[in-house]
């Protein structure tokens, strides 16, 4: 009802193969304090889904189909300066490398305050304050905002990506798989930060992964896709226990149980292609 | 059943890293601290740890890819250590590895045939219409046909690739094989294709392995014990069971409680 983003029909071709939907008709929205998962596989089209609503589609690529409101506005209609204002805005992201998104020679203090910069047009002390009041929210000490990327862990660099992405209190987060390139003790730290400003700010978010772990332990609603289509989507609990799609029945069986015992079922995609309308 | 095959001892591996300013300082890093673990033949032994634990480092040791600092590796009871030349090569035939990244570890200019049937070569195994044989029957076995003996491995999805690496390893009819990270790389419905794999191969050939990963829900499904590595050093090792349902160490305590999905999928 409340819907902060409502993305209908999209759809996403190569420019030279209009014929081939690698996003194929797909609608979800996201509504504010509440996470949702897309999941699937590689080449299932979670990125590019996540890459069209920021209108940062690889110039191969075309939009050929479908809107995307946010906050009522259609996001598809925007020219480029407006776009600019919202991504990093209103609308933040964080991608999965935390080693190659920020820039090797600048300190992390300033590539957060170029975003409050261009953004806010803060300056002098005030930047300054806002910098470390950021880094104290995602659990760096303030005092590191001299620091190079260099010289941060893996997760801290993540910490990093994510003190910029809420730099300008987004009232959405897009987060493409932020966890993967982490081991497992930092990603349940970095989860249970995005988890708590999501909560705290009010945030509506988009997470991209392909760790159905990660799912139960972040989402609050799921989309399954597969082969650039949506194939079921709903609550956590009801995607996760009783999935009603035949695919997302066989990548749950893929997926190792921590208690080991039930046994793997690899996806049998001859029958997938014989018994589903995708 | 409870022979051990592969052993390793007091394992001590370090580098220097230059740090400071300029590099002016260097700093050891212990790779591998007074490492000790043992296979026995037959059963899968996975070592867990998080990125810099040092379980890589152990990989290449084990296999004497890397000199050690100290330590020996005993395999069927002989040291390594003490071989070179033709005589390690002779024992590496029964000490073969499957790597992480099906795309880095092929050869990109070979042929798939080519790819497999390398280690025979080098070991000096069969005439050409034996070797051709063999090849094709490996491949078989891990789900290729014989039309992919002249492709290129450029030509097959991550999976597949990862299928070539198996073939290339168990040509050979090793004894151990150590995989390192073998379906980290891979899409949940291919790893357990993979890992589904293994596991036949296992027993049809009767193979210990070495399995090394930072994914507890993969290693939960393989193992029949596990080894805990954190900063080079060895601290927790037991059957899987124990491991994961009576950890002793705080370490891997926090390890197990940080596995993605714990609550909703233990209820």
């Amino acid at each position: 009802m409340n819907a902060l983003l409502k993305v209908e029909n999209l759809t996403v071709t190569p420019k030279n193969a209009p014929e081939k939907r690698l996003v194929d008709n797909v609608s979800f929205s996201l509504e504010p304090g509440k996470t949702t998962c897309v999941v699937g596989e590689s080449g299932s089209g979670k990125s590019l889904t996540a890459l069209s609503i920021m209108r940062l589609l690889s110039p191969q690529l075309e939009l050929a189909q479908g809107r995307i409101l946010f906050q009522g506005q259609d996001l598809t209609t925007l020219d480029n300066e407006s776009l600019r204002r919202i991504r990093g805005g209103r609308i933040g992201m964080i991608f999965q490398e935390p080693m190659t998104s920020l820039n090797p020679v600048l300190t992390i203090g300033k590539q957060i305050g170029e975003t409050l910069a261009v953004h806010q047009g803060l300056s002098g002390q005030a930047l300054k304050a806002k910098v470390g009041a950021l880094l104290e929210q995602v659990g760096i000490p303030s005092n590191r905002a001299r620091s190079y990327p260099d010289e941060l862990s893996g997760g801290q660099r993540q910490r990093v990506m994510i003190a910029m992405s809420i730099a300008c209190e987004p009232a959405m987060l897009i987060a493409d798989e932020p966890t993967t390139a982490l081991d497992v003790t930092v990603q349940a730290q970095i989860l249970k930060l995005l988890d708590e400003l999501k909560t705290r700010m009010n945030m509506a978010m988009l997470f991209i992964t392909h760790d159905f772990g990660v799912v139960s332990d972040i989402a609050d609603d799921v989309v399954v896709m597969f082969r650039g289509a949506i194939v079921e989507s709903g609550p956590v609990a009801d995607v996760l226990n009783r999935p009603q799609h035949p695919y997302t029945k066989a990548l749950l069986d893929c997926v190792p149980d921590i208690e080991g015992k039930r046994p793997l079922r690899p996806i049998d995609y001859a029958w997938l292609d014989e018994g589903v309308q995708v | 059943m409870s022979n051990i095959i592969l052993s390793a001892r007091n394992l001590t591996k370090h580098y220097k890293q230059r740090s400071g300013p300029l590099g002016i300082r260097t700093t050891l890093i212990k790779a591998l601290d007074d490492v000790s673990l043992d296979l026995k033949e037959g059963t899968t032994l996975a070592v867990v740890g998080e990125s810099g634990s040092g379980k890589s480092t152990l990989a290449r040791c084990l296999l004497q890819l890397l000199p050690l600092d100290a330590g020996d590796v005993l395999f069927q009871g002989k040291s390594l250590a003490d071989l070179s030349g033709a005589a390690l090569r002779e024992q590496r035939r029964h000490l073969q590895m499957v790597f992480q990244d099906p795309f880095a570890s092929l050869n990109p200019r070979m042929r798939v045939g080519e790819i497999v049937e390398e280690g025979l070569l080098i070991h000096r195994q069969g005439t050409p219409e034996e070797r051709y044989e063999r090849v094709l029957r490996m491949l078989k076995r891990v789900g290729l046909s014989e039309a992919d003996m002249k492709k290129y491995p450029h030509q097959f999805s991550g999976g597949q690739r990862q299928r070539i690496g198996i073939a290339r390893a168990l040509v050979l009819e090793p004894k151990v094989v150590i995989c390192d990270e073998p379906v980290s790389a891979l899409d949940v419905s291919i790893q357990a294709q993979i890992l589904l794999l293994l596991k036949e191969l296992q027993q049809e050939m009767s193979l210990s392995y070495l399995f090394i990963s930072h994914d507890l829900r993969v290693v939960r499904h393989i193992a029949d014990e596990v080894a805990v590595m954190h900063q080079g050093k060895l601290i927790e090792q037991g059957n899987v069971e124990s491991i994961y349902e009576r950890p002793t160490q705080e370490y891997t305590r926090n390890l197990l409680q940080s596995i993605p999905g714990r609550r909703a999928l233990a209820a």
